[in-house]
């Protein structure tokens, strides 16, 4: 047996910060922070000193402050003697607006395209091969200046609307309206409507639409009791209750009966002297923006799907036809889970992408957040380091919000392995 | 056998039969056509609705993309030329297609923006096809992005040389170093010693060369005259070009196990990634003059420059921690056992095989960039995009939309679109699995 003596124990000599493992990464996370610590600083100082000089302090109190600006699209109650805060709250919600819009179209067309490009048709798969190379490859800016463009140049004026023999016409049964300043289409009016819930006194929402909302999640949650059920007698019996009707009752009629209480119908747009009136005035600039966006993230949504489909091997298909199954339960029970699990993380990003591009609005004039706080805001107080700093923090939140949805997503579909 | 077969059977075939041609309706084009079109009602529905979608577009958009308003000086003079047809204004591109590319770089000088061009055409040879360019060519690659600025600002031939020499000194403090100490400090004493000549020493010997030896000065132009494609391509480039190394070392230190390290390397890609590069551009046109000494004024589009460089290695970060990722855990104990030390494992086994995993995304990111130049429109930089508002401005074109952004779309189309077939190209070059 040989002897093994313990090295002899050394004493801490100075080169050891740098040559001794136990001591090296200390020594490196010291100096890393002594620099990010220093370069804070410097900012800082330089700040301050600036600030000083322009004889300006931070101060978040224009916030509280009359705006003094108008803000043309709207989704609460605002004038221009609201405040700075409200005028970028409003901004706030166009831009969660315009995000949701973009993101359900785009969502929509992606996965329709991307399934086409897998088409076994020449023809379609190289249309929208090109569809997708078309809009990937070319900025969304532009893309978004274009469709505004469009919008303002090629529609008619709403004075082309008028006269006997008119050079324009609304369109799908005189309902909707294209004109260069926006579309009119229908909105809902209530007759016997139930007002509005005022939240902390700031803004109403609607309770009309609350109790369509509560409604109709509840014919759904009893709907999805109904198919329960008729799966426990399937288990129990094997033969399986027709419930479709039931269940196409139960969504559908509650929703009809309130409409008919609440008194609905629609009110169409008008036109009264220069321009339309009645109905909901969809302004250029938001329809610019959300075509542009659902356009341009589709292309990549496209190929994320692709993808996804792509990564299923033809084993599961064929493994699942040896078990019998048809091919659209194929489909259902075993492709598109699995196609779900590698789809689902790139298409959140893609929706962080388009909620972050949304940004892109200040461009065509939509105000969302950018357009309020970052944009007039900032001109009319001089505010520069509080708004913009504000105005990333926002979008900072937005964004960390989305990916926390995402990861709690992963963690719950991950593949649970060995 | 054989004669058995003589006696039982009346006749046996000795010869095969010659194979018969496939039925006309199985292959060549209309069997092609059947396969591909045709096979089934759906698909034929949906061929016809095809067909019948780009005819009506070809028969709408041909003729109005042939039209013979080439010479055309307005607007209006396009409309008496159609005489009431639809038809593309293309004299606005005939007047202004050197604005679109060059801005208001003065003409005279619009030779340094080509040769710049040129010069970065012949720079990105040898790094991108390896195998038709000489090797000794990687030492103008290594030159070009001193000689670009100076090309295309003007100025003193000096000023690049002494950024240069900065990093030529940095360089051998860091072989001198490697003899004695590990990579690590090294270059982090290489480093500040590069900093140092920028900031100290750099100033004061190019005063004494001045006074000694002649300046090689070209005219300079001011950013302000910076515009069109070539201020898109020179933002890109230098982006594209800075956030590749940055975004290597944003990446190893997101996966470092120092917790230190890891933690400002986390905050500072999440903290990029989360917010719109709108906002980080607001930040260099407004705020940065507030985050830096009082009187320090430097130009707009090294500031975007900087912006947009920090913008993208947050991306290019994740694109490699994505590859360093999906690169086998044999791979790091191996490169251990062969006892190779951090920054030798990295960069001979690790890098290598990471960047090729992520060549895809690393390219997508790339083009991103190129694409988000754009932004600088919105800050009042005139890029394309800028200068497209310019132009339907003017009094003379208001109201040609189409034409401009055909002309944009297809400039960003093309650089893009190479992009992604040099990535493609790239990654079947470096293909060394079995397939």
């Amino acid at each position: 047996m040989t002897t093994l003596t313990d090295p002899p124990a050394e004493s801490f000599k100075l080169s050891m910060l740098v040559y001794d493992t136990r001591y090296r990464s200390y020594t490196f996370q010291i100096i890393a922070l002594i620099g990010v610590l220093t370069l804070f600083g410097w900012l800082t100082n330089n700040t301050v000193q600036n600030l000083n000089d322009l004889g300006k302090e931070v101060d978040f109190g224009f916030l509280s402050t009359p705006a003094g600006y108008d803000i043309n699209q709207r989704l609460i109650e605002y004038d221009n003697q609201d405040t700075h805060l409200r005028a970028a709250f409003v901004g706030l919600l166009n831009t969660l607006l315009v995000a949701v819009l973009g993101c359900v179209t785009a969502t929509i067309i992606g996965v329709i395209v991307g399934v086409l490009r897998l088409s076994s048709n020449w023809l379609v798969a190289r249309l929208m091969t090109v569809y997708v190379e078309m809009f990937r490859n070319v900025p969304v800016l532009m893309w978004i200046v274009l469709a505004m463009a469009i919008l303002i140049e090629s529609l008619p004026s709403p004075r082309d609307f008028r006269g006997d023999t008119p050079e324009a016409t609304m369109k799908l049964f005189d309902t909707v309206a294209f004109t260069n300043r926006g579309v009119y289409v229908p909105e809902p009016l209530f007759s016997r409507g139930i007002g509005d819930l005022s939240v902390f006194g700031a803004f109403g929402i609607s309770l009309d639409l609350i109790a369509i909302i509560v409604v109709l999640i509840g014919s759904f949650w009893v709907a999805k009791r109904i198919g329960r059920k008729a799966d426990a007698t399937q288990e129990a019996t094997g033969v399986r209750p027709r419930t479709w009707h039931v269940q196409t009752a139960v969504i559908i009629l509650p929703v009809v009966i309130l409409l008919v209480l609440l008194g609905f119908h629609l009110g169409y747009p008008a036109l009264q002297g220069f321009n339309f009136q009645g109905g909901t005035h969809m302004r250029n600039s938001l329809i610019a923006l959300w075509l542009a966006l659902s356009l341009y993230t589709a292309a990549f949504i496209a190929e994320n799907v692709r993808a996804g489909i792509l990564a299923i091997s033809k084993g599961q298909t064929e493994a699942a036809a040896a078990l019998g199954l048809r091919s659209n339960r194929i489909m259902n029970l075993v492709i598109l889970p699995q196609a779900l699990r590698v789809i689902i993380p790139p298409l959140i990003s893609q929706y962080l992408n388009l909620t972050k591009n949304s940004s892109l609005a200040i461009a065509v004039g939509y105000m969302d957040i950018t357009g309020t706080l970052m944009g007039i805001t900032l001109n009319q107080t001089g505010r520069e380091l509080e708004t913009v700093l504000l105005g990333m923090l926002i979008y900072l939140v937005i964004s960390l919000i989305i990916s926390g949805v995402m990861n709690i997503y992963n963690e719950r579909k991950k593949l649970v392995e060995r | 056998m054989s004669d058995t077969h003589a006696e039982t059977v009346l006749f046996v075939r000795e010869t095969m039969l010659e194979q018969q041609e496939p039925p006309s309706s199985i292959v060549g084009p209309v069997g092609w056509a059947r396969s591909n079109l045709f096979n089934g009602w759906k698909n034929s529905l949906l061929t016809g609705l095809s067909l019948a979608f780009v005819l009506f577009l070809l028969s709408g958009l041909l003729p109005w993309f042939f039209s013979p308003t080439w010479n055309a000086t307005s607007l209006t003079e396009c409309r008496e030329i159609l005489a009431g047809h639809e038809g593309a204004c293309w004299g606005v591109i005939r007047e202004r297609w050197l604005q679109l590319l060059f801005g208001f770089y003065p003409s005279e000088l619009y030779w340094r923006p080509i040769l710049t061009l040129i010069l970065l055409l012949v720079a990105l040879g040898p790094v991108l096809y390896t195998d038709y360019f000489p090797p000794k060519l990687l030492y103008f690659s290594a030159a070009f992005p001193f000689l670009m600025p100076w090309l295309l600002w003007g100025g003193s031939i000096w000023m690049p040389i002494m950024v240069a020499a900065g990093f030529a000194i940095g360089y051998f403090v860091f072989v001198a170093l490697m003899k004695v100490v590990n990579a690590g400090i090294s270059l982090f004493v290489a480093a500040v010693a590069a900093i140092v000549w920028w900031i100290f020493l750099a100033a004061l010997v190019t005063n004494g060369i001045a006074s000694v030896v002649p300046l090689v000065t070209l005219e300079p132009v001011p950013s302000r005259n910076f515009g069109g494609f070539m201020l898109s391509v020179t933002i890109g480039v230098t982006a594209i070009g800075c956030s590749l190394p940055i975004g290597i070392v944003l990446a190893l230190g997101r996966r470092s196990d120092l917790p230190l390290v890891k933690l400002l390397c986390v905050c500072f890609i999440e903290f990029i990634r989360g917010v719109p590069l709108i906002t980080l551009l607001f930040v260099a046109s407004v705020l940065l003059n507030i985050f830096l000494p009082p009187g320090t004024n430097f130009d707009i589009i090294l500031r975007v420059m900087i912006m947009v460089t920090l913008f993208a290695s947050a991306y290019m970060a994740e694109v490699i921690r994505g590859g360093l990722a999906a690169l086998p855990n044999g791979q790091y104990e191996a490169a251990d056992a062969l006892g190779l030390d951090y920054w030798k494992a990295q960069r001979l086994i690790i890098m290598p095989q990471a960047l090729k995993i992520s060549i895809p995304g690393i390219v997508s990111t790339f083009i991103g960039v190129f694409k988000d130049t754009t932004l600088v429109s919105i800050i009042g930089l005139i890029d394309p995009l800028g200068l497209a508002n310019a132009i339907r401005a003017d009094t003379a074109w208001n109201g040609v939309y189409w034409e401009l952004f055909i002309f944009i779309g297809a400039v960003f189309f093309i650089f893009c679109f190479s992009m992604s077939r040099y990535s493609m190209y790239l990654e079947r070059k470096l293909q060394t699995g079995h397939h």
